[in-house]
């Protein structure tokens, strides 16, 4: 049986671990081939370490144990002409592009809004923001001179679509990649590229599962474990349980992607256990 | 390789024709199989013919074709002991229930000063309460399960308002506020609830004179063709489309039925080429 996106080629911003690499392999798995990028260095003022070269070489390593071919390169999402270069020569390679998942971001340290740096803020905007725009603006011309339409998942938050105390920076990017989003859908239409967006609820992922994530949420504790984290994080959701799985994520990524969801496009999709309508 | 809700039941009103028949075809082929009702029969105010027993009858032949187990009875939403004896009896005979699509439905229109007493209740009665009562014969059977999915069918005039259809605008609304309500009740027990908005699906539903009619007024009867209303559906959408397939919408009530979505609930998914947006 031909998979899902079998034939297809995917773009994959952040795809060194956590969801990104989770979406590079299950679009593989379908039959996708994969140009991912990655910055593969710590962001200043994170909390939690960046990706690694390490880190995206055993991505490459898992695609191709699939048999799929793979473009990786090392690059920023807030460096548009070396975002670009990585595509083109990805494209050069490959052939074609016909799926764009902008699932590179950031969290980053708690702070109420008046007592933000400006860098923290800058920071967070270009990562979170401007770089899911240069990921889709890289992109719109292949899939245009493609021809054969498309589908671009903007990887948003359910932080997106709600607000949440202390990280006015992320839910600022995160509800503007839902304005970004619905404009590329409608600017994007008529050449039968689609475009939505995905709101996770907590991804078990580093991006979460750190110390500094886990004093916002246990406050009341100086060291805070995981295991302290998990009822917290739990009580956002009205599932009983705490987070889901970057495979959750990937697979509402596969469903955008794939031609089963050929006439969807401008949607808001949360995978959130139910966080926002609680 | 197993079907995507391979060995689950699934519950399907309206299936006579239409959505309701591909649904309960697409969930046949993906490994369920299927417990089955429809009215099959019409409605006064209803101005196109509604499915009959030959439908239903298609419908049994088309599932079994694909070696599935159905049980299909003529039922009436609106009579909660009728529709709850057709599930209980399909239970008993298929094991289990796992999977719910409240999908029949009516359509009339009138604006809201015109509508009759009864234009409005029957639409009431069918597209929201009719919904209420699938939903409610279902859940003790999903508890039994240790889990399920629900999806209930609303309508891009479920999240917009469209002139001349404030019954059925009013009913498909409160589809929403009902699926958000089941989905914070059965939350605990991992039963997942979300709807669908389609926009306009290629159905006898909206392929009816009655309906060309709402769409295209200011034309004599005679130029009321599928082409040229057509065109006025595709002024609705962002996609250069004028509807979509019931195929579509049965590709995304398969996502949400499937573990695939195991975390997804209290979600409105538009399957509405971008109608929304607009």
């Amino acid at each position: 049986m031909a998979g899902r996106v079998e034939g297809k080629v995917a773009f994959i911003t952040g795809a060194a671990r956590g969801q990104g690499r989770s979406h590079a392999v299950r679009l593989a798995q379908e039959g996708a081939d994969i140009i991912a990028v990655d910055i593969c260095a710590d962001i200043r003022g994170l909390p939690y370490a960046g990706a690694t070269e390490q880190d995206l070489a055993e991505t490459v390593k898992e695609v191709e144990a699939l048999d799929r071919r793979i473009v990786a390169v090392q690059a920023d999402v807030r460096d548009y002409g070396a975002l670009a270069a990585a595509l083109a020569d990805g494209v050069g390679q490959l052939g074609r592009l016909d799926i764009v998942s902008a699932n590179a971001g950031i969290g980053s340290s708690p702070h109420e809004a008046q007592e933000l740096a400006d860098q923290t803020w800058q920071d967070m905007v270009d990562i979170n923001l401007t770089g899911v725009w240069h990921t889709a603006k890289a992109a719109i011309p292949h899939l245009i001179e493609g021809g054969r339409g498309g589908s671009i998942v903007l990887t948003s938050s359910a932080a997106g679509l709600m607000a949440y105390p202390n990280i006015a920076h992320y839910v600022s990017a995160k509800h503007g990649v839902v304005g970004l989003m619905k404009t590329l859908a409608l600017e994007l239409a008529p050449h039968f590229i689609r475009v939505n967006s995905i709101h996770p609820t907590q991804v078990d992922t580093p991006m979460i599962q750190n110390e500094a994530t886990w004093r916002l949420f246990r406050p009341d504790l100086e060291h805070p474990s995981r295991a302290d984290f998990e009822p917290a994080s739990q009580a956002m959701n009205v599932l009983p349980i705490p987070w889901v799985e970057p495979l959750d994520i990937s697979n509402a990524v596969l469903f955008l992607a794939s031609d089963e969801a050929r006439f969807i496009t401008g949607v808001p999709l949360p995978v959130d256990a139910g966080c926002l309508i609680k | 390789m197993p079907g995507r809700v391979e060995g689950k039941v699934a519950f399907v009103t309206g299936a006579a024709r239409g959505q309701g028949r591909s649904h309960a075809i697409r969930l046949a082929q993906e490994g369920a199989d299927i417990i089955a009702v429809d009215l099959c029969g019409q409605i006064d105010t209803v101005p196109y013919a509604m499915s009959t027993p030959e439908d239903l009858a298609e419908t049994v032949k088309e599932v079994e074709a694909l070696d599935r187990r159905i049980v299909a009875t003529q039922a009436d939403v609106r009579d909660f002991g009728a529709l709850k004896a057709a599930l209980d009896d399909g239970v008993a005979q298929l094991g289990r229930l796992d999977i719910v699509s409240a999908n029949a439905g009516i359509f009339s229109f009138g604006s809201l000063e015109e509508l009759s007493d009864t234009d409005w209740q029957n639409m009431i009665d069918v597209n929201l309460t009719g919904v209420w009562h699938a939903a409610k014969a279902a859940i003790p059977h999903l508890r039994e399960a240790g889990g399920g999915s629900v999806i209930l069918t609303s309508s891009t005039a479920g999240l917009m308002a469209i002139p001349n259809i404030g019954h059925y605008t009013s009913a498909k609304h409160g589809v929403v506020g009902l699926m958000r309500t089941l989905a914070l009740e059965l939350a605990p027990d991992m039963i997942r609830v979300n709807s669908v908005h389609p926009t306009t699906v290629n159905t006898d539903m909206i392929q009816n004179s009655a309906t060309y009619e709402l769409f295209a007024a200011d034309l004599p009867e005679a130029e009321r063709t599928r082409e040229v209303v057509g065109a006025r559906f595709q002024e609705l959408n962002a996609l250069p489309i004028p509807w979509v397939e019931p195929l579509d919408i049965s590709n995304a009530v398969l996502w949400l039925a499937s573990d695939e979505s195991r975390y997804v609930t209290g979600v409105t998914l538009p399957i509405d080429a971008g109608s929304l947006t607009k």
